[in-house]
Order: structure tokens, then sequence, then C-alpha cells
């Protein structure tokens, strides 16, 4: 199973490090790991997407809270939350096929970011299955480049 | 103030008497203001690892943290195996490393490691202090994270512009750590569940660990163990936390530990574990650990519930204090039946070996025959004598036995055992060793001797690497690959040579008036005990079966 779990840590030096030092000295699997400021300079946010059995996951859980950067962690797999993806894509787009392409991306809800004589690039953001079938979409044209964010999530409501 | 004398101050302030350490390129000011301290003891050992042991041996017989200095690059290195010996058996340690300065970090220059990169995973936190105003902050938070919740190491690297800096910050009241709040009181509702479960067990044992020797809770266990008739088996961490020698004691469980301990906790019908987390040296094979048991888990980390064996009662918090909790509510029961059937395993497998030659258990029985009425620390490396020291010297007190447990690291034992002198000075302290682990850390005799630390060094001499042999003697055909040490050194010829006199044991009937000679004398002593070459430790768990399915030692 996966789950997506967030910690909220102190914004200091090495912090990725031992998060992700954690995960690989007790063989936990991260699927992505995404970090960044919060409202508080002080401190940071990261989303972890991990699977494993309910038992792996509580001790991921624990692991991370027992880190004393770590102020607080939560498990977004029984709570409401928004969940995105974040995705830069440069595709083969010659001027003809221009079109047909913005066709897709507004479906999609994407943006053209970039325009190169021959190339594109595309900014979408979702949820992940979103963005795999617009990956999907793609593909015929010629995907030259592409990156991800990795998931982000927050809680709705209160 | 300069760095270097804050840096002084912040260790008075945390009342650090004894430093070990070992000067380096990088530590030159530091040193050059600590040895003008009169109020801390400095102890200069002879190689950086034998600090980080000692240091850790002080901690275990006082409580307090153990504090040692490496300078940068190689000295710090040699730290490692220290802390990740302290880290696994929560040991309260504080470990300075020097570094290089600042503005050199990440450039490769001359003795500098990324040791809070090589530290992450095997100390409690650990700091790189690159702001000097953030030093005095760092050691306070350093000395209240090594001492507080489950205690451990804590590492901190100091690059030496750091400590000669002039720095305007002081030496903080209180720390302020948003993240580190260990839990301490039990949730009054899973206390009341512990406790109705323990009312209604009619096979239960009380399974001690480590964690009751940290949280001072040694009389609670007791009262709660005799209130309700509670067989009592330590962990070799637990050894002193419940005494041996109580009728309630089932002595150690686990590979090395007694039947009876093993067959109680196979047949028991519920498992207080307190301070204790299901090692693998102590479940075997898990499917089959404590089979028909409910679990009751008292424990202050809270990682460790539910890691390994599936828990029915968690509790999370100082063990000191749950017991409080909990001891009011559990009832007096004489539980006839299931003493009857431990006492009876007692009788039937008692711990035993054959008694002809030179046995490592006999001068362990002597010993503790000479020393019972004595305060007396034990300490050991790592291997067969540790096991013999722990099944046969009984253990009546905490903080009186000092053994790598978790990491199990061979060469711990004679610098753990000048900490421990250090600490307790007014104990007579004895080192067990074996002849493979003493040559680990043996430059330690040069610190013991300078020192004049009245440790008694006792080597059980079978001049083989004795744990692995009994393994490939009983699982590799006794094909005995590289565990044979028949060309050891004269031990007797070493210790002279550093000035601690020594004498050569072969014979049985000279154990008696050795181990009186080493005791009276007044300074450290070295006995060279030639033991039976080819005895094993019985009982045994082969690795990953049933701890109910022991070889060798059974009547």
């Amino acid at each position: 199973m996966r789950h997506i779990i967030s910690a909220t840590v102190q914004n200091k030096p090495g912090v990725l490090a031992r998060v992700a030092g954690l995960f690989s000295a007790r063989g936990f699997n991260i699927e992505s790991l995404a970090v960044g400021e919060t409202e508080d300079p002080t401190r940071s946010r990261m989303t972890v997407v991990v699977g494993g059995d309910e038992a792996i996951l509580e001790q991921v859980r624990k692991q991370l809270a027992k880190l004393i950067d770590t102020i607080k962690v939560q498990d977004f797999q029984t709570t409401p939350c928004v969940k995105r993806d974040l995705m830069l894509i440069k595709i083969k787009c010659p001027p003809q096929k221009r079109a047909e392409t913005m066709e897709i991306i507004n479906v999609f809800r994407g943006r053209v970011v970039d325009l190169g004589e021959k190339t594109m690039m595309i900014e979408v953001a979702g949820e992940e299955d979103k963005i795999d079938a617009f990956v999907n979409l793609m593909r015929p044209y010629g995907i030259l480049e592409m990156v991800r964010t990795g998931r982000i999530a927050m809680a709705r409501g209160e | 103030m300069k760095g270097t004398k804050l840096f002084v101050e912040s260790l008075l302030n945390e009342n650090v008497d004894v430093v070990f350490g070992y000067p380096g390129g990088a530590l030159i000011p530091l040193f050059d203001e600590l040895v003008d301290c009169k109020k801390i003891r400095f102890i200069l050992p002879r190689h950086e690892q034998g600090g980080a042991h000692a240091a850790d041996g002080y901690a275990r017989v006082t409580g307090k943290p153990g504090v040692v200095i490496a300078t940068s690059g190689p000295g710090a290195t040699n730290l490692v195996t220290g802390i990740a010996n302290a880290y696994m058996d929560s040991i309260p340690m504080v470990a300075f490393t020097g570094q290089v300065k600042t503005n050199l970090i990440g450039n490769d220059a001359f003795q500098e490691v990324d040791l809070t990169g090589i530290t992450r995973s095997i100390c409690k936190h650990n700091y790189l202090v690159k702001n000097p105003e953030e030093m005095p902050e760092i050691i306070k938070e350093a000395f209240h994270l090594a001492t507080t919740g489950r205690p451990g190491p804590v590492v901190i690297d100091l690059p030496v512009n750091v400590t000669t800096a002039d720095i305007k910050a002081k030496i903080p009241k209180t720390v302020n750590l948003p993240g580190y709040k260990p839990n301490m009181e039990g949730n009054p509702k899973q206390v009341a569940k512990a406790a109705e479960m323990i009312n209604e067990a009619e096979r239960p044992v009380l399974y001690i660990g480590g964690g009751i020797i940290s949280s001072g809770c040694c009389d609670q266990i007791k009262t709660l163990a005799e209130k309700g008739n509670l067989p009592v088996t330590p962990t070799m961490m637990g050894l002193g936390a419940f005494p041996d020698t109580h009728k309630l004691s089932l002595n150690m469980l686990g590979m090395h530990g007694t039947a009876y301990a093993n067959y109680a906790v196979t047949h028991c019908d519920l498992l207080i574990a307190v301070g204790a987390r299901f090692d693998d040296r102590v479940t075997g094979k898990i499917e089959e650990f404590a089979p028909d048991a409910k679990i009751i888990h008292i424990d202050i980390d809270p990682t460790s519930v539910s890691k390994n064996v599936p828990v029915d009662v968690p509790l999370v918090g100082d063990a000191g204090r749950i017991l409080k909790q909990l001891i009011p509510q559990v009832k007096s029961q004489p539980r006839k039946a299931w003493l009857a059937q431990i006492d009876q395993w007692k009788k039937d497998f008692p711990l035993k070996y054959d008694e002809k030659g030179l046995k490592p258990q006999f001068v362990l029985e002597t010993l503790y025959d000479q020393t019972k009425s004595k305060k007396t620390i034990i300490c050991t490396e790592v291997g067969q004598h540790q096991m013999w020291s722990a099944l046969f010297y009984k253990f009546t007190k905490p903080r009186t036995w000092v053994s790598s447990g978790g990491l199990g690291t061979m060469g711990f034992g004679l610098p753990a055992s000048m900490g421990a002198q250090i600490g307790k000075p007014d104990h007579l302290v004895f080192n067990i060793a074996g002849d493979g682990s003493i040559q680990m850390n043996i430059q330690e005799l040069a610190t013991i001797k300078n020192n004049n630390l009245p440790v008694k060094i006792i080597i059980l001499n079978n001049h083989y690497l004795g744990m692995v042999r009994q393994w490939q003697q009983l699982f590799f055909n006794g094909k005995y690959a590289h565990t044979d040490l028949c060309d050891n050194p004269d031990f007797v010829k070493i210790s002279e040579a550093y000035g601690i006199p020594a004498m050569c044991v072969e014979k049985k009937e000279d154990v008696l008036a050795a181990l009186k000679k080493a005791i009276a004398h007044k300074g450290p002593f070295l006995l060279d005990i030639r033991v039976d070459r080819e005895e094993n430790v019985f009982p045994m768990v082969p690795a990953g079966e049933a701890i109910s399915r022991m070889i060798g030692g059974m009547a």
C-alpha cells in the first residue's frame, strides 16, 4: 500500500539527509520526496510517498517522528486532502502541430511555458493519474525531457 | 567570551567532571584551555576508541553522560565504533570532534571527514557548529538530548575557528527543541488494562531490559514482581536490575539464556516487557516466541513498540512513572501452580558444567564467591567469556554490569573498565576478557597504569576466538576457519612491560589464590587464566531457532 506522509521539520541544514538516511538505513521504499519552506520560514514540510504494509508504515511514521528535527508527522491515508504533482515536459513540436497540441493542453489545463522552433515546454499540475494520462498523450510527439516534483499534499478544511 | 573558554564553561555548567580525550591539530586551542581547568579531570587514552568506550563505561556505572573529545579526521573516525556502541545500548554520551576551519569544509582539507554524515545513523542526534554564536546553545541541547527520553550519544563537530572565535552568546538556561518531547506518563486507560491483564494472568513473566536501569526504577520492578508474584527474566542489558539471587529470578533469557527462563517465556500466558526491545538475540525465531502470550510493552521509545513483535497493550513512557501508576492496581496473588512449574524447571535444567579441568565457569563462580560481599563492577569484552560472566556471576545491583550488548564490540571491556573505575573509585572493578578481545584495545593498559586505576583484568584464555569457534564446531563441521590464536603473545610479559603486575594460572587449584592475590593488590593486576580450550557456552539456541529448542547443558 502507498501512503502520503507529510512531516513538518525544522528548516535546518542536514534535515533532508537525516530523512533520506532514515529511509535507506531501515530499508523503506520512497517513491517520491518533496521538500520546501512553509508559512513559517523556520520550518519546512516534506511530503513523502512510501510503500509497504501497515507494520512498515507504522515504523516509518514513528521513525520520522523520532527525529529530533521533526515537529509533526501526518499520514494522509485516511484524511481528506488535496494532492498535487507538478510536471515540466518538453516535447518535439513543429509549428504545424502546435494547434492540435494546444487542444490537448487545454483539456488538461496545462500551460505552455516555452516555445522553441521545433519544441514546446508545458507545465501541468494535478493528481498523479491526470499527469500520467497527459504524459501518455504526449508520447506520440516525442518526449525530449520531463521532470516531476513528486507529490505534495495538504489536508482539507481546518 | 573566547570560544574555548565558553566551551569549558559549558561543560562545567553541565556538571562534567571527567573528560576522555585525545589531542590533535584541530583541538590544540581547546586543549590549551582545558588543561588549565582544575575542576575537570582529563584522561588521555592511548586510542580515541578507548576514550569513547571509557566515556561509555563511566556513563553506565554513574548514570551521568560520558564525555569524549577527539580531533578531526582520523581522531573522529576512531570514535565511530564507540558512538555506535553507546547508541545500540542507549548510553548517554556527548562526543566532541574537532573539525577543519569552516571555510575549508568540503575541500578535502588535511584531516577532514564529513563526521556528521558518517555518524548520522549511529547517534541520537548530531551537530556541525558553523556559527560560533550557536555553540553554547548546541552544547546545552546535546546534554539534554543525551540524558533524557531514551538516552544515547550526541555528536558535536566543532570547526577550529568556531572554538577560537569571540562569542557574544551566553549559555542558555533552557533548551528550545519543538520536535523533542519524550512521553513520560502512561495512558491511564492503558495502564488499567495492563493491570487487569496482570491480575487475570495465570502464567505471567516479567521481561526486563536496560531501560529499567536508565529509568532508575529497579526498586519498583522488585515491588511489582513481589506483589504480583511475577517471575522475572532480565535481558543481558538488564542484568543487575533485579537480583539474580532472588527466588523470582529466572536469570537471563534468549540465545544463551537459562533453560528455565526460555521455557517460562515460551509457556507464559502474559509477557510484560519493560524497557526491553525484543532483540533477535532474545526472541530467537519470532513466530515461536511466547506463542501463547498476550504482550504488554512498556517503553519510552515508541519505535521499539510493535517493531519486532505485535503488542496487545503498548505503554509509551518512562518505565518508573508507568510502574508507579501500575503497581497500586496490581493485586497480590500466590500463583502457586506457575511458580511450582518454574521451580521444577529450575531443578530439572539448572545451569551446570563439567567440573573436570580448569573451566571458565569455575573461575567466575569463584570470583563471585570472593567478591559478593564487596562493591564490585564486572566489565566484559564480547564473546564466550561475556556469556559465562552473564550466566555464572550473580548480579544483584544495577550499574554493576558493563558489557556491550547491541553492537557486540570486542575491545570494549578494557577501556570501559577504566571509565567505570574513574566513575566509581570505591568499587572493585574487573574486566573479564577473552584472549581475542583483550588484544583489540590492549594499548589502554598504559592509561590504566598512568592513572593508577586499580582495575583487575582477568583473561579467560583459550587461545581461540572462542564464540566463533563454538559455532564452527556446532554448525560448520568443526572447521576452525581463522579462529585459532595458538600464537598469542605472552600476556604476563605484555602487562609487566606496561608496568602492571601479572600472573599466569594453569591449574584449577591455583585459581582461588590467584584471584585473592589480584583482589588484595592495591593497583591494577592482570591474570592470564588458561582455561579448557574447547569449552562451550551452554545452553545455546541456534540462530533462527525457537528459544525453547536449546542445545547443550541440559540435564
